[in-house]
């Protein structure tokens, strides 16, 4: 059963000059965690608005369970629950009347649902007669996904919920995707941070508009083209250098501690060898290490954006 | 990277009535070092970072950014630090060309020097074709690669660069750091912060700050071995999770 079909999507801004989304097509299913994976500037938000009624499409047509984006926008605004990108509660409300407002405009009450958004709103309890314009980004971030869960949602469209958000707040925000998803809601959630892939599902990397690969993380990972290596020495940017312009790399980038490469050559071992002893010789470089390694979705994403 | 000291803190505070935001801070930054700052949302980092390019009077402690007086010389401050953050950098709503020579105008460049740094800035970021197109039109990977170059346009003698690469797609985000390891090279301070792990490798030092205090400072090497972790981003989890303040 699909909660969220698209089919051949398009949408362009400024009379056609900008090309936002590119004969987009996915679907997404009843209960599952799919991710949206890009950066800025490729398309999520504008499929977003698209999915929650908000914006009409140039082209193509989608359905949110079942029902029409454009005929049934009325009963899907019923049904979904929608965090966008940008803060959008009342800054000059406190977070207790924010979500009392949203429990509100969707004829339920807090008390009627609030067993769903216990655990999250008991984080940010305690600053309830504070505005919530005066609260910190990570609060915020929960206020919002409460107003957003208030009417129990059966599909949650969360664009960009961590970004600019630190790395323990974003794992705690996933605990929650994962609890929520245990309620039986669908979630479609959209990130730029490419090691939160790994977290969802399934996902659709996207770049300028168009789908690059759908697929389970792990699936896409094996799909990588070729064998990937793992290089440090004492200096990195120098090796860097050298890696760029040796003809036995096909490619190089900087991974944290590690330069991440493949080999123009099919023979890995014997290529790998070839470029130790050329470094370690001919540009003298020291603590050479090289292992293989297994791609992240970040090295699957840079190979499918060039 | 030299022995050079370009920015030296030394207790440095700042209050809001009982709130302790930055509490008695103390480091030492090199000239050309890229020294990443780091901490959690509400660590008390852009309190320090403002109270650094002498735009917030600290409460107590003290401070030279380039040699001169965080409390008696902010202007000389203003004039030697180039700034860019995320949110705000460059005016959409002027071309390439518009940004550089009014960014260059405040810099207090001649109009010779505009010319020549536009010509050269456009060149080495290949945006000839974009030279006269607003800003606000530019992806913005493109548009943060610009807003650094205008930040170090009258060379200043550190940059602050504040969450530069959020949201920056895998590719240009590494071209980002490339232009960051050649303005070190070129012996520009770079000071940063950062919410992705990996790019906190590519400092030569880190400091990690939780409610408003540096809890650790050191090589991302060193940092590693000292909490027995296998990257920066379990560092930063074991250090940043005790945190009790959570606000921005």
């Amino acid at each position: 059963m699909t909660d969220v079909v698209l089919n051949n999507i398009s949408k362009s801004y400024n009379k056609g000059a900008v090309k936002a989304v590119k004969d987009v097509s996915f679907s997404v299913d009843q209960g599952e965690l799919f991710g949206l994976i890009g950066s800025d500037g490729a398309g999520k938000s504008t499929i977003f608005r698209v999915l929650t009624t908000l914006l009409l499409p140039d082209s193509g047509n989608a359905s949110v369970m079942g029902l029409d984006i454009v005929k049934d926008y009325q009963a899907i605004r019923n049904n979904v629950g929608y965090m966008p990108g940008r803060f959008s509660l009342y800054q000059d409300l406190t977070v207790e009347e924010n979500l009392l407002f949203f429990a509100t405009v969707f004829n339920t009450t807090i008390e009627e649902n609030y067993e769903l958004i216990e655990d999250i709103y008991v984080q940010i309890e305690p600053f309830k007669t504070r505005r919530a314009g005066k609260l910190s980004g990570g609060m915020k971030q929960k206020l919002a996904l409460c107003c957003a869960l208030i009417h129990r949602p059966k599909v949650l469209f969360l664009d960009e919920p961590t970004t600019g958000v630190d790395t323990v707040s974003r794992k705690e925000f996933w605990e929650m995707l994962k609890r929520l998803k245990q309620q039986g809601i669908t979630i479609l959630v959209s990130t730029p941070y490419m090691d939160e892939a790994t977290l969802c599902e399934r996902i659709a990397l996207i770049q300028n508009g168009n789908i690059l690969s759908i697929n389970k993380p792990e699936a896409i990972i094996k799909q990588f083209p070729q064998k990937l290596f793992a290089i440090k020495a004492g200096n990195m940017s120098h090796l860097l250098e050298d890696l760029r312009n040796s003809k036995l790399v096909s490619s190089c980038n900087s991974f944290g501690e590690f330069h991440h490469i493949t080999f123009t050559s099919g023979n890995e071992s014997e290529t790998q060898q070839r470029l130790i002893s050329l470094l370690q010789q001919k540009e003298k470089h020291a603590d050479l290490e090289i292992r293989s390694i297994t791609p992240t979705i970040e090295d699957c994403f840079i190979n499918l954006m060039n | 990277m030299t022995d050079e000291v370009v920015i030296r803190t030394d207790k440095l505070t700042k209050r809001f009535g009982n709130f302790i935001a930055t509490d008695q801070i103390s480091f030492d930054v090199y000239k050309g070092e890229i020294f990443g700052f780091l901490g959690a949302n509400g660590a008390g980092k852009t309190t320090a970072i403002r109270m650094l390019c002498g735009l917030s009077m600290p409460s107590s402690g003290n401070a030279t950014i380039a040699g001169f007086d965080i409390y008696k010389q902010t202007e000389q401050i203003k004039k030697n630090i180039g700034y860019m953050s995320q949110k705000f950098s460059l005016y959409g709503d002027l071309t390439v060309l518009e940004n550089i020579s009014f960014f260059g105008g405040i810099y207090g460049l001649t109009d010779k020097q505009i010319k020549e740094k536009s010509e050269s800035l456009i060149e080495t970021l290949g945006l000839q074709k974009e030279a006269k197109k607003l800003v606000g039109s530019l992806p913005l990977g493109w548009k943060q690669k610009l807003a650094f170059s205008v930040a170090i346009l009258h060379d200043p003698k550190i940059v602050f660069l504040d969450e530069p690469t959020g949201g920056v797609d895998p590719v240009t985000r590494r071209q980002f750091w490339d232009m960051i390891y050649s303005a070190s090279d070129r012996g520009i301070t770079v000071f940063v912060t950062t919410h992705y792990m990996d790019e906190a490798e590519y400092c030569h030092r880190i400091s990690m700050m939780v409610d408003g205090v540096i809890k650790a400072l050191d090589s991302p090497a060193n940092l590693k071995k000292q909490f027995n972790a296998a990257s920066m981003d379990e560092v930063f989890f074991e250090l940043a999770r005790g945190a009790k303040r959570k606000s921005d």
